[in-house]
């Protein structure tokens, strides 16, 4: 199973990265967000792969279709990447890979069986009490940067009428 | 259920961070360098949702909600600088927003 959700992963995100058409990316987008989901549902954190699938392929993707749509960027293609860039992005990549691979393979981190490992979050009880203790101040600083966030959507997107004139 | 060791998680994890900051280096749409945005993040909950379960804590799993909570308020506010971009200079591609370089 890990590998059916790791292969929709990677896919997803080849997807999004090579496709031509951004609501081919948004689909794959989609796709890739699904394998997490299962990666999640794997991992016993049922209700972040609820919550992932509510926000993320619920709200977000379907807020990036909803723009591509309003701009209709259609008549705005530029000519494909150029070589220089491309080999550097490339060989970038490729440098973060090497490196968290190095961390991985001498990273002496105890390897603990998965079976005797205690599964914590398979309630909401434990959720609520992490977040309602622990995390109070964070849940707070997070709504305020929400309420910031949703004034700041409402300034951006309003007609500068005034600033023209 | 099969057991399927940490490092696999890890290394999914980085792979799909890679993919993200490559599309981000390598794309010239503003809406797809976005997603690949959004890919590095998820990339970052798969190692914290793994890590936190192959040690037995809940830790890892709240502050998922945390980085969840902040993608979505930067989704937000992103589009909206993308739309009022696109009002004014009618164009998303980075290659024309280079205004500040001249």
């Amino acid at each position: 199973m890990f590998n059916l959700f790791a292969l929709l992963v990677v896919f997803g995100a080849i997807g999004v990265v090579v496709s031509k058409n951004v609501v081919h990316g948004a689909m794959s987008l989609l796709v890739s967000l699904l394998g997490v989901t299962g990666l999640f549902v794997l991992l016993d954190a049922y209700l972040l792969a609820f919550v992932l699938l509510l926000v993320y392929a619920g709200a977000v993707v379907a807020l990036f279709l909803f723009i591509v749509m309003l701009l209709d960027t259609h008549g705005d293609q530029r000519p494909g990447v150029k070589h220089l860039p491309l080999i550097a992005s490339v060989i970038t990549g490729a440098l973060v890979v090497v490196g968290a691979a190095s961390f991985i393979m001498h990273a002496r981190l105890p390897e603990p069986i998965l079976a005797n490992v205690p599964v914590v979050g398979d309630s909401l009880k434990h959720y609520a009490y992490q977040l309602f203790t622990t995390y109070l101040l964070p849940v707070q600083v997070i709504g305020f940067l929400l309420l910031i966030a949703m004034i700041g959507v409402i300034v951006l997107s309003r007609k500068h009428e005034e600033a023209a004139s | 259920m099969i057991s399927v060791s940490l490092n696999s998680y890890i290394a999914l994890s980085v792979i799909l961070f890679a993919l993200g900051f490559l599309g981000v280096l390598i794309r010239r749409n503003t809406i797809v360098i976005f997603m690949c945005l959004e890919l590095m993040l998820i990339a970052s909950t798969i190692a914290l949702v793994a890590f936190s379960r192959y040690n037995g804590t809940l830790d890892g799993n709240v502050f998922v909600f945390f980085i969840l909570t902040v993608a979505a308020a930067e989704v937000a506010v992103g589009l909206a600088i993308i739309v009022a971009l696109f009002r004014r200079r009618q164009t998303i591609q980075v290659d024309a927003l280079n205004s500040l370089k001249d």
